[in-house]
């Protein structure tokens, strides 16, 4: 771990050493390493292609790596399903948010885990209890879901984002990964989630949280891992670099320097 | 239907500007009305759809219509075709079509009476072989349409043929030339499985209906109406239990994940493939139902059986409030779907008006629900 730069301790909740991933003749990932410890947040960057979409996949189960070491909470593990990965702690909220605008704030919140009453050998979901802690939970992270069986679709972007994000933590998520959480938003919904995403820090969990937006990463993040063309080009943590390093070794390449200094500094 | 639009309308003009964003988000939320409420019911354009019906066949149709003979008329057609529609809707709220399941009418229909009349198997086995045979083919579907990716419109397109002409293939097999295969009833006997099956049910309570003068009798103190068809017991309790599923049990919240998004719900740890395999399974053996009720209780098969009614059962599924997109409908409505069905095919015949205009309703019923449905999903949803 000591030669790519990882926080090395006890607390690391993922540890991924030079994990490759092949589709066919494809290389999505070369050999990345990366790890994760409790209540820090880990931010994950790379331009387009980077490989950092397939990494989390990985990560989560959807992806079997082809090589490399995979360790969660120090145990080495081979996850066959997202199932897995949601048994191992690691919870995954992915752009595409894993919400169903048509169904119920409720119904999303226990989607795959619902509660169920069992009245003899019929099991049905309770709907009170259900409600309940979706209210509740909405409510801890100052979202007021007045009817928690309003559909998703109503909720702005923002607020979606936070109830994937409760959802996962409510479930007992340890590791919390967070694939381009603010990319779509705007200002004020993205402050929204990066404060929640503070809170979550606060409690203890580890997040991933990926995003090219260099801006949103240094307002959360306590370290910064970088990838380019499916390698890991650093670890770094807060202290070692500033946010214009991070924008350069993003871009890799000086074209991009160029360019934003021809636009005074604004890409 | 216009004027329940109306104030939905008003409400959107009424709502305020989106001018503070942010953390203000909570005191923009409108109090959700309970006209929103009655309209994120989706078997609303269903209900509104059976009034309308019933107000224009009450003032244009004969009085027997709504007699109890003329409601058991129209409700034993609307029956078979609401186990067909039932089975659809749940899995076009799961995020499929099958187009085959008329044919599958027609194919069960001959399994069953290939059975009992050519290879002389009793009731009871036959009628599991029945279900089997079906749930086999329905699993089929189910596996190449999740395998291979492929849009199910377009793989169940193939077995409508398949299975039609595995059918007409079958019958003549079986009979030696014939497409329709006799002597059901004579191979059934006096089995006690029969009256599951066929014929009319709750006859007790309806002749003590008839001594205590509640229905119309004959003259010999018999009622008019000996009981409740048995395919009216079987598409109540389908629905009912249909529709108890759907809303309320661990299962029914997959098929709206598993329809409303797959990726998303897969994610989410919903068993996607197995939810959807169960439910092609379930959509054949609906189908196979309908097969057993109508072989025995007409004492024959033949390969024109179930001719078109997948289709019906869609449009039946649609009014019902089903979405061609998945993730959104309703069991309970596509079962009024097809009482409106059943309604206007025998309502017809108590009014001056010429039959055939029953499919011209048949489309303008299936637009006018796509529209009003569309509408109210993104009234109700809020989708932007």
């Amino acid at each position: 771990m000591a030669e790519n730069g990882s926080a090395n301790n006890s607390d690391a909740l993922i540890d991924v050493r030079n994990v490759v991933k092949h589709f066919g003749s494809v290389i999505a990932l070369a050999g990345v390493s990366m790890a994760v410890n409790r209540g820090q947040v880990l931010c994950l960057l790379g331009d387009n292609g980077a490989g950092k979409s397939t990494l989390i996949k990985t990560l989560a189960g959807v992806h079997k790596p082809t090589d490399g070491e995979f360790r969660v909470e120090g145990k080495a593990v081979d996850f066959d399903s997202p199932r897995d990965a949601l048994d191992a702690g690691i919870a995954t909220v992915y752009q595409d948010l894993a919400m169903i605008p048509l169904m119920s704030v409720t119904r999303n919140f226990f989607m795959g885990r619902e509660p169920v009453k069992k009245l003899g050998p019929i099991g049905f979901i309770n709907f009170d209890e259900a409600d309940r802690v979706t209210r509740e939970e909405m409510q801890k992270i100052g979202i007021d879901v007045r009817d928690p069986q309003q559909a998703v679709g109503t909720l702005s972007g923002g607020e979606r984002q936070c109830v994937a994000i409760a959802r996962a933590v409510y479930f007992g998520a340890k590791v919390l990964i967070l694939d381009e959480p603010t990319s779509a938003l705007g200002v004020a919904q993205t402050s929204m989630v990066l404060k929640y995403v503070d809170q979550v820090r606060n409690k203890g969990l580890g997040v991933i949280f990926i995003t090219h937006n260099v801006r949103h990463a240094m307002a959360v993040g306590d370290r910064f891992t970088v990838l380019n063309r499916g390698k890991t080009l650093g670890n770094f943590s807060k202290e070692e670099i500033t946010m214009d390093e991070l924008q350069n070794l993003m871009a890799g390449g000086k074209e991009l320097q160029q360019l934003s200094a021809s636009l005074g500094g604004t890409v | 239907m216009v004027d329940k639009t109306a104030p939905a309308g008003d409400e959107s003009a009424a709502e305020p500007p989106d001018a503070n964003t942010g953390a203000a988000a909570d005191e923009r939320l409108r109090e959700v009305s309970a006209m929103t409420r009655l309209m994120r019911r989706p078997e609303l354009g269903a209900i509104a759809g059976l009034v309308l019906v019933t107000v224009f066949f009450l003032l244009t149709a004969n009085a027997n219509m709504f007699t109890l003979a003329g409601i058991m008329n129209f409700m034993a057609p609307a029956a078979q075709l609401g186990i067909l529609a039932i089975g659809a809707a749940l899995l076009m709220v799961g995020g499929e079509f099958d187009l085959s399941v008329g044919s599958m009418v027609a194919f069960a229909g001959l399994i069953f009476g290939t059975c009992l009349v050519v290879l002389g198997i009793p009731l009871p086995g036959a009628i599991v072989i029945t279900f089997i045979v079906a749930a086999a083919m329905g699993a089929l579907n189910g596996q190449i349409v999740l395998r291979t990716g492929l849009p199910s419109f377009i793989v169940t397109l193939a077995f409508l043929f398949i299975l039609r002409g595995l059918t007409l293939v079958g019958l003549k097999w079986a009979t030696g030339g014939s497409t329709q295969l006799r002597g059901v009833k004579e191979a059934v006997g006096d089995s006690w499985l029969a009256g599951l099956f066929s014929g009319d049910a709750l006859e007790g309570p309806f002749a003590w209906f008839a001594s205590m003068g509640w229905v119309d009798t004959f003259k010999n103190g018999l009622p008019k109406v000996q009981g409740v068809p048995v395919e009216v017991i079987w598409f109540l309790i389908f629905a009912a239990v249909a529709t108890w599923v759907l809303v309320r049990t661990r299962f029914g919240n997959w098929i709206f994940a598993a329809g409303g998004d797959s990726n998303a719900a897969r994610n989410s740890g919903v068993a996607v493939n197995r939810v959807k395999t169960i439910l092609f399974m379930l959509t054949a053996c609906s189908a196979a139902l309908v097969a057993i009720l109508t072989v025995l209780d007409a004492g024959s098969t033949d390969a024109r059986r179930g001719f078109q009614k997948e289709f019906e059962a869609i449009i039946a599924a649609v009014i019902g409030g089903c979405l061609l997109t998945g993730g959104y409908g309703s069991a309970i409505g596509a079962a009024i779907g097809a009482v409106i069905f059943g309604m206007v095919l025998i309502g017809l015949t108590y009014t001056t008006i010429d039959q055939d205009w029953y499919l011209v309703f048949l489309g303008g019923m299936l637009l006018t629900a796509v529209l009003f449905n569309n509408f109210i999903r993104k009234r109700a949803t809020g989708e932007r």
